[in-house]
């Protein structure tokens, strides 16, 4: 263990409180979640902020995991890709639409797109394709060129909009 | 005949099948490299060096080993075997010991309990350096005292074709120019991963991601000092490649420190590390000059490329090779004296990047062409067209193209394309810059133009290339075994594809990716479609002839009086027998290895049937420019190419999606810059790649299927060109936007402004 004082607390990560004990407090929400809660559905692309690959929501704000401690997100609502769905193997609407449209080649930046897409659809809709592509220009993607990416997007308020009363 | 059934079956060859990891990606639920984890483990971090080239006069490790929690320090004193390592020429250190040649080159590697505990024992460690001049410009390393015991010229290739010594007719134009790339990284968004874990018998598991894990394993067991048997590579999840994973990263630094601590490490590098730790596109300067006939008949191509290596070898001679070879481009050159020069610099390692070596003499040879077009007063696509290589054609490598070539119908199609629609004038997002920096309307303007690109597939020059696959089939259950490494680009779909399509089974799963099996070779120079597709091709048709014997032998009648008609097999005297039934309880399984066509090596000069087949794909680009400011959008790709045939048309769209997102990068944004030698921009900040919104709209003109005799289903491997000619094609076409000559990609804004400023 490393030399500092040690922390300990407890996070609510898709409904259910984990405890922490004796982390380093300078542990990002990211490397909590990936290396002490077991969930490395986040990715660890950039750790800084720039490539959306850890993107999660707290309090129901879509943030990157890696520039939130892990420490300052106590008493608060956290949501990873691992809790979008109730039943482990079903598929939500959005993840449903990313498979369906080839719009996952590696899959490094799709947990990412996937937590940004949800935020998307929760948006009034976005008027044109340059203010939806603008909306996850924070998601770096280097295997697509995001053109399937924009279908599923397509796809996924298509869905959504059907459900809709 | 049997009717066959309505019921819905899975994807076969040609039809566009969902991955089979793509549940589990979207899922968070795939296990990348970095999301590995074993009972026990360390984390193990690198120290490398700050300067391009340096004497060390001290290393001392003792205060990092005096940090709470740290286990292990390693330097070139502790490594086993081998000291070096590499790809082509094992000339790389695994720790610099006297030297250190390259900015980020590794020194030292330290195992502790948490990440930040390594990251503070990297800060301990001790290393003096007495710093050197480093060289950084390859055209001076010719002349330049040698950096390495192996000298700066990793490779001079000589090509001289036709009548070199004969005089051009008088009436002959002639266009000369010099070209330049800067470097561009692979950014794959996956950072370099391993985990090791020792082995009871002395030996090592590493789980990486790679491209190659066969090759990867012989280094990593060279330098261990352990016979192959004992060192066990595995494919961890591949966050995307691209090239740069093709030269061992982390892969002996953490087998090291597991077998010395006994105790399984994982190392992760962060984006920064990541820039540091694996090889980049080579920059190239790049002298050409074009004669022709005033018809436009091309007579002679003159060049003479020079392409930064960086420190070590890497692929650095099979990178010039594809450059010198392909540097004329897709067209009938009669007369050719290429010069290729591939040098080593105290710059980080170059090699492997999608295009290999094709993507910088693209970028020349079609600015060249544009260039001969203009000072013959001949349309651009009408010069092209007018020299376009054809089957039966001879290269300037002196072989003869024997298998497709639809050069002429790429940029027929191309070029018959509708345009976009204008911009609108009101939408600010749609111009340069977007929203946050446009200038007035009226400082908009626009350029077309189109390019072309020309490149081998599979390896070249005599490498026995080969692939090995196993299917086996067992209880209706077909499974396929192959090393091959999914980076992302959709092998394991492939894989599926073309066993349903052999053995008429829809339940086809495959075995991980390990060394337990032969190799596959590298997931590279666009070979897995061919290769490894090939061998699992080969390998469900050799399971197929055993169950027609087995059913044959059953019903005591000849093979060739049954039918395999899609999961059931014809026999005359009965009732069709189901193939999943048949192989309840029973196992039929081969293993196969294929190899291409041999090929030759080049010879004096430069001449030889070194290359199996070739790909071709034609990009139009419309880019708006703001010559104000020197901001460009590209507004539309559209493209034609040449894929043989097509296996999976959805994954074949995002391919070439996906290569041209990486053209449009190294056209208008990305460059790893260098101050003397130090990498100045290691991070997502500073080394920009596209965006959802850089990315333009790309229209699939035609993908042009003419099976290519060979080839596994008539089909090319279709992931490097979407990425040669794009990067051709936005370039040209911001020249047609401002007139400028623009010779440097990535053109950057003041490339633009202050050209354009000067002009006024």
């Amino acid at each position: 263990m490393i030399d500092d004082e040690e922390v300990s607390y407890r996070l609510r990560v898709n409904g259910a409180d984990h405890d922490v004990p004796g982390a380093w407090l300078g542990e990002s929400l990211l490397y909590v979640l990936r290396e002490r809660l077991g969930m490395p559905g986040s990715k660890n692309a950039c750790e800084q902020g720039e490539c959306g690959s850890c993107s999660v929501l707290v309090d129901g704000r879509l943030v990157c995991a890696c520039l939130v401690l892990g420490a300052a997100a106590v008493d608060r609502s956290i949501v990873t890709v691992e809790g979008l769905t109730d039943e482990s193997d079903a598929l939500s609407l959005v993840q449903r639409a990313f498979v369906d449209a080839g719009a996952v080649q590696c899959g490094f930046c799709t947990p990412g797109l996937v937590m940004t897409v949800h935020d998307l659809l929760e948006r009034p809709k976005a008027a044109s394709e340059f203010e939806l592509r603008e909306a996850i220009s924070g998601n770096l993607c280097r295997c697509t060129g995001y053109g399937r990416i924009m279908d599923a997007i397509e796809r996924a308020f298509a869905e959504a909009d059907g459900q809709r009363p | 005949m049997t009717v066959v059934g309505t019921r819905r079956r899975a994807p076969r060859v040609g039809e566009s099948a969902p991955r089979p990891d793509g549940v589990p990606k979207v899922q968070g639920r795939f296990a990348f490299g970095s999301d590995l984890w074993a009972e026990g483990m360390l984390w193990g971090k690198t120290l490398r060096s700050p300067h391009a080239s340096a004497r060390i006069v001290r290393l001392d490790v003792a205060p990092a080993l005096l940090i709470p929690g740290v286990r292990c320090v390693l330097t070139h004193e502790d490594v086993t075997g081998s000291p070096y390592y590499g790809l082509e020429h094992r000339d790389q250190p695994v720790f610099a010991s006297d030297v250190v040649r390259y900015h980020g080159e590794p020194v030292a590697a330290v195992a502790a309990d948490h990440p930040e505990t390594a990251r503070r024992a990297l800060e301990a460690i001790i290393v003096e350096y007495e710093p050197l001049t480093p060289l950084v410009d390859a055209e001076q390393a010719l002349d330049a005292d040698p950096i390495h015991p192996d000298g700066n010229l990793v490779r001079h290739l000589r090509i001289r074709h036709g009548a070199v010594d004969a005089p051009l007719p008088p009436d002959a134009v002639s266009v000369e120019g010099i070209y330049e790339i800067g470097m561009q990284d692979q950014a794959f968004m996956g950072p370099e991963c391993g985990l090791a874990i020792p082995s009871d018998d002395g030996g090592v598991e590493l789980y990486v991601s790679t491209q190659w894990l066969h090759v990867d394993r012989d280094q990593v067991a060279a330098c261990l000092g352990l016979p192959n048997e004992k060192v066990r590579l595995t494919l961890a999840g591949v966050g995307g490649a691209f090239g740069g994973r093709e030269d061992v990263s982390l892969h002996v630094h953490v087998c090291l420190l597991a077998l010395r601590t006994g105790r399984p490490i994982k190392m992760v590098y962060s984006r920064e590390e990541s820039f540091f730790g694996h090889v980049h596109r080579h920059p190239a300067r790049m002298w050409y000059r074009h004669s022709s006939a005033p018809d436009g008949t091309i007579l002679r191509v003159d060049a003479r490329l020079m392409f930064d290596g960086g420190a070590y070898a890497s692929s650095s001679s099979a990178v010039i090779a594809n450059a010198s070879c392909f540097a004329a481009g897709p067209y009938r050159v009669p007369i050719a004296a290429i010069d290729g020069f591939a040098m080593r610099t105290n710059n980080p390692p170059c090699g492997a990047m999608r295009g290999f070596g094709a993507v910088q003499t693209c970028f020349a040879h079609e600015a060249q062409m544009d260039k001969l077009a203009a000072a013959l007063a001949i349309d651009p696509v009408a010069l092209r067209l007018h020299n376009a290589l054809a089957p039966g054609d001879v290269l300037i490598t002196g072989q003869t193209i024997t298998g497709t070539a639809p050069v002429a119908e790429l940029l027929r199609s191309l070029a018959g394309a509708p345009l976009p629609s204008d911009r609108s004038a009101d939408d600010m997002l749609a111009r340069p810059g977007g929203a946050g920096r446009t200038a007035d309307d009226a400082h908009v303007r626009r350029g077309v133009a189109i390019a072309i690109s020309f490149k081998n597939l599979l390896f070249s020059e005599g490498f026995d290339d080969y692939s090995t696959a196993r299917c086996r089939l067992e209880n209706g259950l077909v499974t396929v075994h192959s090393a091959c490494a999914e980076v992302g680009q959709g092998f394991v779909t492939l894989a599926q594809q073309i066993a349903r399509e052999t053995l008429g089974i829809d339940e086809v799963v495959l075995a991980a990716a390990d060394t337990t099996i032969g190799s596959a070779g590298s997931t590279s120079a666009s070979r897995q479609t061919w290769m490894s597709g090939g061998a699992v091709w080969r390998a469900c048709l050799a399971v197929r002839a055993q169950v027609l014997a087995a059913v044959a032998a059953d019903h005591g009648c000849p093979v060739d009086s049954l039918e395999w008609v899609d999961d059931q097999i014809t026999v005359p005297d009965g009732p069709p027998v189901a193939v999943r039934t048949f192989s309840e309880g029973r196992v039929f399984e081969e293993v196969v290895e294929y190899h291409h066509e041999p090929t030759s090596t080049l010879d004096e000069n430069g001449q030889g049937n070194a290359h199996v087949s070739f790909a071709f794909a034609a990009h139009r680009a419309v880019v708006d420019v703001d010559v104000q400011l020197g901001l460009t959008r590209v507004v539309e790709i559209a493209t034609t190419q040449d894929v043989g045939r097509i296996i999976n048309p959805l994954q074949a769209l995002g391919q070439i999606e996906g290569g041209i997102a990486q053209g449009v990068g190294l056209a208008v944004m990305e460059e790893i810059v260098f101050d003397n030698g130090r990498l100045r921009n290691p991070s997502f900040t500073d080394y920009l790649i596209p965006t959802a919104l850089d990315m333009p709209s790309v229209t699939v003109v035609e993908l042009i299927e003419q099976p290519e005799p060979g080839a596994p289903f008539g089909a090319k491997g279709i992931g490097e060109p979407p990425t040669i000619s794009s990067t051709a094609a936005i370039a040209a076409a911001i020249r047609n936007a401002t007139g400028l000559a623009l010779t440097r990609v990535p053109i950057r804004p003041d490339d633009i402004a202050l050209a354009v400023g000067g002009e006024q």
